[in-house]
């Protein structure tokens, strides 16, 4: 299995530095959601049926905008931002590797103890 | 986001002995496949060669934070931090949770690794990468090799 494609431009991998971080906020993460399931959205339609205002809507959508998480689109006249996947994916993957890491080593452990 | 690895393992063993699998420096490197120079003291360093074929060259290196006689062993560290060439000391360490809980088999295992939001995303792709190289082979390796010496 090759991963070399996922890794990107060393601009694309700066810009997904924060994604933890981006997504360690309630706000952020309900708007990811919105995002994730449908199509690009408008600030002002984030905005609506939200507590807070257009401006803290877009701080927040900056935030998920540096980490790569979600990008801005031109339709018409209105900025519309839209889900991107890729970084959360990687960093799943990044887990599960740590994770199977972990399998193995735990598995030493296992069967030294009950040796 | 979850930033977290957590672990559950059944040991038919007691507590003790687990205990000391965890926190005794050379049985530790057993299993660990680390070649630990001393003791484990809590706020310390402990630190070594791995032991993993093909990552000789490496010094895995923790800072041992709780030890809490059968009940919680921990250290921070750097995961994944094989590149001799990478300074580590500068980036924020994960901190590895050891919890041990008697039960009616021998013992509960329970591992948390926490704070991989602080890892930087490079490293985290430079981790992922260097997987899709040797790591795979050296795990086959390492399995064959606790397979002859059970």
């Amino acid at each position: 299995m090759s991963h070399k494609g996922r890794s990107g431009s060393a601009s694309q991998r700066r810009a997904r530095a924060p994604v933890f971080a981006a997504l360690g906020d309630e706000t952020r993460l309900s708007l990811v959601a919105k995002l994730s399931v449908g199509q690009p959205c408008s600030i002002r339609r984030l905005t609506s049926g939200s507590k807070l205002t257009r401006q803290a809507i877009t701080k927040h959508l900056r935030v998920l905008e540096r980490a790569g998480i979600v990008h801005a689109v031109r339709a018409g006249r209105e900025r519309r931002f839209e889900f991107d996947p890729k970084p959360m994916e990687e960093i799943g993957k990044y887990l599960d590797l740590v994770s199977e890491q972990w399998d193995r080593t735990l598995a030493r452990l296992k069967s030294f103890v009950e040796d | 986001m979850n930033d977290r690895i957590e672990k559950r393992i059944e040991l038919a063993a007691p507590v003790s002995r687990v205990w000391r699998a965890l926190t005794d420096y050379r049985e530790f490197g057993e299993w660990f496949r680390v070649k630990l120079d001393g003791p484990f003291v809590p706020g310390q360093v402990s630190r070594g060669p791995i032991t993993y074929p093909g990552y000789e060259h490496v010094i895995w290196e923790a800072v041992i934070q709780k030890m809490e006689p059968e009940r919680l062993f921990s250290f921070t560290w750097h995961p994944y931090a094989v590149d001799p060439k990478t300074d580590y000391a500068k980036e924020t360490p994960t901190l590895v949770e050891f919890r041990l809980e008697k039960t009616a088999g021998g013992t509960l295992l329970l591992l948390t690794e926490s704070g991989f939001d602080k890892i930087p995303s490079e490293r985290r792709l430079e981790a992922f990468r260097r997987n899709d190289g040797g790591w795979t082979e050296q795990v086959k390796n390492i399995e064959n090799h606790v397979a002859q010496r059970p």
